[in-house]
């Protein structure tokens, strides 16, 4: 229970202008600088003049000669009146959670007045870029579905935004706990909660500079995942050798190794002089930047399965964790790189409604929700994300979905004739029809299985163009929020994929008739 | 894999029912847009050899893009035939296509918003359109060809049964 979900108005980090608008400041600091090169190396080098004809015409010349005292007293008052603006603006800007919303008040001028109903919410983050990880803050985002639908709230101190998630999690779940009803009330009496409070004054202040800093290294090094959150057996880290791997191995590696060697050759054969060499620099600054970044960017990765759904969290430096709500993924889908094959590694994407600003491991789109993995991780991982599903008898049925096709895997695969139009993968190209969900099984050189929960598919579509009908084949395709994923499979016998279409419509209905997710706590 | 003989119609006909068809006054609806897509790409695909002297043989392009519109508008009727809806216990299907047969199931449950549009043609002729829109982009269902008084009924008909069988995204 934290008080910042009180019902009462709070206010943001005090030191929220000073992290949004810090990089602001030391770039234009950096440009002043770079414009002024010239005249700080005067300044400090005396002797280094300038060329008199060019500094007569020199503007700041001018200034400092004959309007020294206006310049300075100018910029002064620019300076209080920016820190003034971001004063008010940061009083003006104020949040309350409740039990039913979660409001934002911003804005000095043009004011806006967000709220968002908490049985709504698709998913939090926490961010903590390192910028702000030092000054203890966290950056939380509680997305909605839909675009710019997102509340940010930044910047939180670090432990509040934990204890904030919590709460809004455990509320948008509908668990009512009795200790929040007592809180409010408590509230609800006490005059100084109703007013707005300074967002630090729900956190013990540290006494002095020593602990300051004590409690900031406590918070540097403490695990990425609190083990308090989830059980050990529900989490699932990433090997970072396998990261590696995988990233070394990817098509944008081999590309650029190929582009590289490609100039390499040229130039040795043309004979266009060693200069040419230079121009491989910039590339491999791209490679070895791009490498690092995917890497570092993807440390301390896992993920897990919380009461409150699943918790996928990384980063050494700048950390940032998301916990996606039961219910909010519309669409699952394990497939693998071509080079990966040998090592059994494969990728897990997500489709979500939410479009979240913050991005996800190893520099991606945050619905990779698992960058690489083994074939058993990857099980897990939609054990977490899908529990209904993943069962033990369903099990197998699952794995074989990853493996080559054999005739009695459960899956209804496409006809000999459909070898026309799925040369290689016919025998693999087939589906599965569980209550819960429909497994696609697809592709023989890129492998790929898609899963789409009944509950979340919006609606079920079945087509058929004249090749298809000429073969007695037809596609099915259940449409989904947009995502990464595409959940459809072709080339069906079409009598399978009329009863497919028929089973899969009567699924859709029964399972939005039994479907709880939205309140996933009072079930 | 059933590789089971061929059947009389290799059609789709998943849900065999009574289908709902769209009014026959859309042909003309349907007609008019296509005769005047019609000749604007013609008359568009006559500038290589008309305009830029590309030589005698571009005169072959309007000559094919013409008959082509022309097998188009001719397909007009059969095309606005095939259209059709199905109001089920819990679902609207919707059907459309002879060449590229398509079938969507929409639950009601899963509507967002239900739409009614009609261009300054449509309007002369007393009809409507009606487009469902669930949070999928790629749903589509748009029936046109409704009289307005049936699309209206159909709308309220459909929102009513969206609000008693509600659901999450």
């Amino acid at each position: 229970m934290t008080l910042l979900a009180d019902g009462g108005w709070h206010r943001l980090h005090p030191a929220t202008p000073l992290l949004k608008g810090g990089i602001a400041f030391i770039a234009i600091l950096g440009i002043i600088v770079a414009n002024l090169r010239e005249r700080l190396i005067e300044w400090i080098v005396p002797g280094a003049d300038c060329p008199p004809e060019v500094c007569e015409e020199d503007p700041i010349t001018i200034i400092l000669d004959r309007y020294l005292v206006p310049a300075l007293l100018g910029i002064a008052v620019l300076i209080v009146v920016i820190v003034a603006l971001f004063w008010v603006s940061w009083r003006m800007h104020t949040f309350r959670v409740t039990d039913e919303v979660v409001e934002v008040r911003s804005g000095v001028l043009f004011r806006s007045h967000r709220k968002a109903r908490l049985d709504r919410v698709q998913g939090i983050n926490i961010s903590r870029p390192l910028f702000a990880r030092i000054f203890g803050a966290a950056r939380l985002e509680i997305s909605a579905a839909g675009s710019d639908a997102n509340v940010q709230l930044a910047y939180l101190s670090s432990a509040n935004a934990d204890g904030l998630r919590a709460e809004i999690l455990a509320r948008a779940g509908g668990i009512r706990r009795r200790a929040v009803a007592d809180a409010a009330a408590a509230a609800v009496d006490d005059p100084a909660a109703v007013s707005v409070v300074d967002e630090t004054g729900a956190a013990p202040a540290p006494a002095n500079l020593s602990e300051l800093a004590r409690q900031r290294l406590a918070e540097f090094a403490a695990p990425e995942l609190d083990p308090a959150l989830a059980p050990p057996q529900s989490v699932v880290t990433m090997h970072v050798g396998r990261l590696v791997g995988s990233t070394v191995l990817s098509v944008s590696t081999i590309v650029f190794v190929l582009a590289i060697s490609g100039t390499l050759i040229g130039v040795s054969f043309t004979g266009a002089g060693y200069y040419a060499f230079f121009g491989l620099i910039p590339m491999l600054f791209g490679l070895g930047s791009y490498l690092v970044n995917r890497i570092v960017k993807s440390l301390r990765y896992s993920i897990a399965a919380t009461p409150d759904g699943i918790r996928v969290g990384f980063g050494l430096l700048s950390t940032s964790n998301e916990t996606i709500p039961p219910g909010r993924i519309h669409a699952v889908e394990i497939s693998q790189e071509l080079l990966w094959r040998p090592f059994d590694w494969w990728t897990v994407r997500v489709n979500l409604a939410s479009h979240s600003s913050a991005k996800g491991a190893a520099g991606q789109q945050n619905t990779t929700i698992l960058p690489v993995g083994s074939r058993a991780e990857v099980l897990r991982v939609l054990e977490l994300v899908l529990p209904a599903l993943v069962t033990d008898e369903t099990r197998l049925l699952i794995e074989s979905g990853l493996a080559p096709a054999r005739p009695d895997d459960g899956f209804t695969t496409s006809p000999r004739r459909a070898a026309v139009l799925r040369w290689f993968s016919w025998r693999r190209n087939g589906f599965l029809l569980h209550p819960d969900a429909v497994v696609l099984r697809r592709g023989a050189v890129w492998r790929s299985l898609s899963v789409v929960p009944t509950a979340r598919a919006q609606s079920v579509e079945i087509t058929q163009g004249p090749l298809d009908r000429a073969l007695r084949v037809a596609g099915v395709r259940w449409h989904t929020v947009t995502g990464p994923v595409t959940a459809g499979i072709g080339a069906l016998d079409a009598a399978d994929a009329s009863a497919l279409f028929r089973d899969a419509a009567a699924a859709g209905v029964a399972a939005i008739r039994d479907d709880s997710s939205h309140r996933w706590g009072s079930a | 894999m059933t590789d089971a003989a061929p059947t009389a119609s290799a059609r789709l006909d998943p849900v065999p029912g009574e289908w709902q068809r769209v009014s026959p006054k859309y042909i003309v609806v349907s007609l008019v847009s296509d005769v005047i897509a019609g000749v604007v790409v013609t008359a568009a695909s006559t500038l290589p050899a008309w305009l830029l002297h590309w030589g005698e043989w571009w005169w072959a392009l309007p000559v094919v893009v013409g008959a082509v519109s022309i097998v188009l508008a001719a397909l007009a009727p059969r095309r606005v035939r095939s259209i059709g809806y199905l109001l089920r216990e819990d679902d609207l299907l919707f059907r459309r296509g002879i060449m590229f047969q398509r079938f969507v199931a929409v639950p009601f449950g899963r509507m967002q918003l239900v739409d009614i549009t009609r261009g300054p043609l449509a309007r002369a002729l007393g009809l409507a359109e009606l487009k469902l829109v669930t949070a999928a982009a790629a749903t589509g269902v748009v029936i046109p060809g409704l009289t307005l008084a049936s699309a209206e009924e159909l709308r309220d008909h459909l929102v009513a049964l969206a609000e008693t069988r509600r659901a999450g995204l």
